[in-house]
This record gives structure tokens, sequence and C-alpha cells, in this order.
């Protein structure tokens, strides 16, 4: 053809063309490691986030409460277990992967650094935090990487699922007792915030979200997502009868969109570094479970050599 | 009944009543494992067995509420199968004290879980014959998921016997300390003999339980302890060891705390 056409113009050729790109497939450095980073901190949020809930197993307040809290739980070790292998399709090892989280070299999701301390927050979390994160999620299931935008297919469904049992936790206490009622409403304005936190800065604090969007890695910005979320959600609280802790929220025919308050994000970033309320705990829970399970770990190696050396035995000696 | 620290309990049942006891025994079993199991959440030696742990104790949860809401149409008017997971004090629970013993580390839960998966998989293999239809159909339903608990117990018991001399060491010891609770399971109880003969008797699950724990533990190198020493007992007859009131101080305390709430 005469023309030169650097792999690169290739790749986003591919991907303008809507393609999806494979493991095998050539791809930039800086893709790969893109996605390394989002993959695997999607996988330790998930991870990460089974902490909070935890802390509610052995106290649901009825059996059937308990019952779907434990398969919530499960499920996200299933998510995380899915993204890791995801992950591990780019050439990142799980040990490399574990390893980075617990020296703070890898993220996960800022929101988990916050307590529990109410039943109502195993309501709120599932229908504002997972609700948030399948605002975003919804979108990765149009991913450019192909592994990725599968594997989010499943989880979408499953977090649809979690998002209609945290409502319905919220629901039965905003129609219950006052005391019910007034503990709804205490989880919400704690995670209001925190979850519109969730969809990251704004666009034009957000460094790594043009190239992401060139790529079709990401497809729709920070702002725009957390919108859309505000616009589903608030008449979501008002069915609930609960209250929106914003006073500068109101609905804008002009926009037609909700109009909100300003979001802190000294918190934000204090929360990032490091300064929530659990981020310690976190990881030192993390720390702790994989340390006590180092013996595990080595005696169910042990025994699978073990195993293996004596099929050989058997082969020779047969 | 002679004199001594189980005095004044309860030796002769109506049939009825026997019915009750029995499901008791099945169902606060199930959750009391149910509940001990379930925390280890998170706190697994590896994802994937994190995984595993979760849903054991989905199944011990999910086969004690059906238990418990048999036991409710039994029981009568207010009594749902959550009056009696939370609104029962210890002495009304009927658990074997097995369960009640705490998680330790992943060998400690292990045999635990080993122990009870190897009597679980022989009783309600009885039980799929009993003449109860409810039970019976629990049974049925429960021996799929049992078989494969006792399946996923007794290879960490033999992964951790015949693994690392650290990892020996300690399963040995888990199963030297647990030992004395195992001897409960198989008593004889005035239970037994209120209910008719196609409810199993625990006490003939014994031998059957004793050579599959000894074939198991040969595989996994490990000693069997003396099947003839002393032995703890009480929670057939809800005297409880002092864990149980912990593990239920927990469990109880938001529908306690606000009575007249529904969730």
């Amino acid at each position: 053809m005469g023309t030169n056409v650097s792999l690169e113009e290739n790749f986003q050729t591919y991907v303008d063309g809507e393609n999806k790109v494979e493991p095998k497939d050539w791809m930039p450095e800086k893709y790969r490691r893109t996605l390394i980073r989002q993959i695997s901190q999607h996988a330790h949020s998930e991870i990460i986030g089974m902490q909070p809930e935890a802390n509610w197993i052995t106290r649901a307040p009825s059996l059937r409460a308990k019952l779907i809290l434990l398969a919530k739980v499960q499920d996200e070790a299933g998510h995380g277990l899915y993204l890791y292998s995801a992950a591990e399709t780019l050439g990142e090892s799980r040990e490399k992967m574990i390893s980075d989280l617990q020296s703070g070299k890898a993220k996960y999701s800022s929101i988990f650094n916050y307590p529990t301390p109410s039943w109502a927050d195993m309501g709120t979390i599932g229908w504002l935090v997972d609700g948030a994160a399948i605002q975003n999620q919804v979108m990765l299931t149009r991913t450019s990487y192909g592994p990725y935008a599968r594997a989010m297919v499943k989880i979408c469904k499953e977090e649809s699922f979690h998002q209609r049992q945290g409502y319905e936790v919220v629901m039965k206490l905003a129609q219950g007792t006052p005391e019910q009622k007034a503990m709804a409403q205490e989880s919400l304005n704690r995670w209001w915030w925190p979850s519109l936190m969730m969809f990251g800065p704004s666009d034009d604090e957000s460094p790594n979200s043009a190239q992401s969007m060139k790529w079709k890695i990401k497809r729709k910005s920070n702002d725009t997502l957390r919108q859309e979320f505000v616009d589903k959600t608030v008449p979501q609280v008002e069915y609930l009868g609960l209250t929106v802790p914003d006073a500068d929220l109101k609905w804008n025919d002009t926009r037609g969109h909700y109009d909100f308050g300003v979001i802190n994000w000294d918190e934000f970033y204090d929360v990032i570094q490091g300064n929530g309320p659990c981020n310690k705990e976190r990881i030192a829970h993390h720390v702790d479970a994989h340390e006590d399970g180092a013996w595990v770990r080595e005696a169910a190696n042990a025994f699978a050599q073990k195993q293996v050396q004596r099929k050989k035995d058997t082969v020779t000696a047969a | 009944m002679t004199g001594g620290w189980l005095a004044g309990k309860k030796s002769q049942y109506t049939k009825e009543e026997a019915l009750k006891e029995y499901f008791l025994f099945l169902a606060d079993d199930a959750l009391i494992l149910g509940q001990q199991l379930s925390r280890w959440c998170s706190k697994g030696p590896v994802l994937e067995q994190d995984i595993a742990i979760i849903n054991t104790s989905l199944d011990h949860i999910g086969r004690a509420r059906l238990l418990y809401q048999e036991l409710s149409k039994i029981e009568g008017a207010g009594t749902t199968e959550d009056t009696l997971a939370y609104f029962r004090d210890h002495q009304a629970f009927r658990n074997a004290l097995l369960l009640e013993q705490p998680n330790g580390h992943w060998g400690d839960s292990v045999v635990r879980s080993f122990f009870i998966d190897t009597f679980n998989f022989f009783l309600y293999d009885g039980l799929r014959q009993c003449e109860h239809r409810v039970l019976a159909g629990i049974a049925e339903k429960s021996i799929k998921e049992i078989a494969y608990q006792a399946q996923w117990s007794a290879e960490w018991v033999i992964r951790l016997g015949d693994g690392t001399d650290e990892s020996h060491e300690k399963v040995q010891k888990s199963i030297d300390d647990l030992w004395m609770w195992t001897g409960e399971l198989f008593e004889s109880h005035p239970v037994f003999e209120a209910l008719d003969a196609s409810f199993v008797d625990f006490s003939a699950l014994k031998t059957q339980w004793l050579n599959k724990v000894a074939l198991i533990l040969e595989t996994a190198t490990l000693q069997m302890p003396n099947a003839e020493a002393w032995m703890q007992t009480g929670g057939r007859l809800g005297v409880h060891t002092s864990h149980l009131g912990f593990i239920l101080a927990e469990m109880q305390s938001l529908p306690r705390t606000y009575p007249n709430a529904s969730w």
C-alpha cells in the first residue's frame, strides 16, 4: 500500500472498529499495564469488599438474611477469583497482585475503607455501593479487552441481584419500626457521599481517563456515570421515604438531571492516601489471613508433590 | 438418674416431645456449625478455600432452616425458624458440644468438620428411610451436599496429615484435642426409645463412624486416639460449654435488641 502504518495505529483502528482484543494479540505496553492496574484493582476491591460485609454474617438478624449475605459474600470471592484470572491472561501472577495489594502498591476501591457499624449498612452497601459499581461495570461489559468484557457480563448479572437484595434490606428497615427507619437513614447519611466519590475525580481532574476512553477500555466519563447514578437513585430514596443528605439536591428541568452539591474531594484523597477509618485494618486483616494460612498452603503443595511422585513411582514400577 | 451436674434433666419423653427433641438435635447441630464456619469468611488460607468453606456454611444453615421450619409446624402458633434460632437460650439448645468448640486454626476447624461430616453422612443416609416423610425428604435433599462436605473435610485431613512435618504435628494435635467431644455423638438417649425405629438411633452409628475415621487417619499417616478414652457429654441435654453463650450472644444480638422488628 505504500503507507507506513505503525503497530499502534493498527491497534487503534482495530479498537475503533469495536473489535475485542484477546490475550495473544499485540497490544501497546501501556494498554497492557493500564488493564492490569484496573483489573487487579477491581479484583482487590471484590476481595477487600468481603470484609465489611463478613462483619455482619454472624449477626444477621434472620436466618434468611444470613443466607443471602453469605451467598453475596461468596459471589464476591468468586468475582475476585474470576478477575484475578482475567488479569493473569495479561501476564501478571496472582502472587504478584496479592503482594502488591498487601504492600499498598496496588489500590482497591476506597469505599471499603469505611466501617459497617450498623446492620442497615448491609442494605445500603448492596443498594448504593453495588449500584454505583454496576453503573461502571455495565459500561465495562463493552470494554475492548475480551476476557475483561466477558468477566463483566457474568459479574454484572450477580451484582444486579445484590443491588436488589440490598434495596430489599433497606426497604424492610424503612417500612419497619421507627428505630429501624432511623437505622436506614443514619446509614444512608454515611454512605451517600462516599458512593458518589466511587466514580472517581471529576473529568478535568482525571488524568488517565482520556487515554482509556480512546482505547475503549472506558466508555463513559466519571462525571457522566456519576450523574446517571444520582438520577437513578434519588427517586429510590424518595420511594423509601428517606432523605438524601444533600441540601443542594434539586431537579433541574433545563438539564433534565438532578443538580447536586459539591463533593468533598479532600476526604476522597485523604482516604485514598490511607487515612480512612479502616485502611490499616483492611490490609492487616488480609495479611493476617494470608500469614495464618501459610502452613496450610505449604502442606497442600507438599502433599500435591508427593502425589505426583507416587504416581511416577507407580508408573516406573509397572 | 444418678446425681451429678446433669441432674434434674428430663429422662422420659412422650412421642411428640421426643420428635421435637430429635429435630433440635439435627437442626441445632447444623445451625451452630454453620455459624462457626461462617466466621472463616475472608480468613481462609487461599481464596478457593474461602469460597468452599462459605459454601459449606451455607449448606448447614440452609439445612437448619428446613428443619426449624418443620419443627415450627409441630410447635404451632408463634414459633418460626427465627424464634427458634434467635429467642432460645443456651439451655434450650441441643447441639453436640463438639460443634460449639472454637474454630482455632484451619486444622482444628477441618478436624471438627471431619468428625461431624462423617457422622452426618451415616446419619442422613439412614434418615432417607425415615417414616417421617418430611424428615426423609430433607435427608434426601441434603445427602449430596453432606457427601461433598465429608469428602472435602476428609481430603483436608489427609492433605494436612501427609503434608509437611508442621502440618502433620498440628493436625494430630487437633485430632487429639477434639477427640473427647466425639463420644457424645453416639450416646444413647431416652428420645430414641420414644420414637419408632425408622428414626436413626445415633448410638447405632458408632462402629461405621470409627471404621471410616480409622481409614482416613491411616491414609493421612495420623494416629487414631483411643476409642475408649474419656468422653464429654451434656449437649443433647442442654448442658453446654461456655463457648455457646458467646456464640448465641453474637448471633442473637439484633433480634433481641429490637424484639418487635421484622427483618
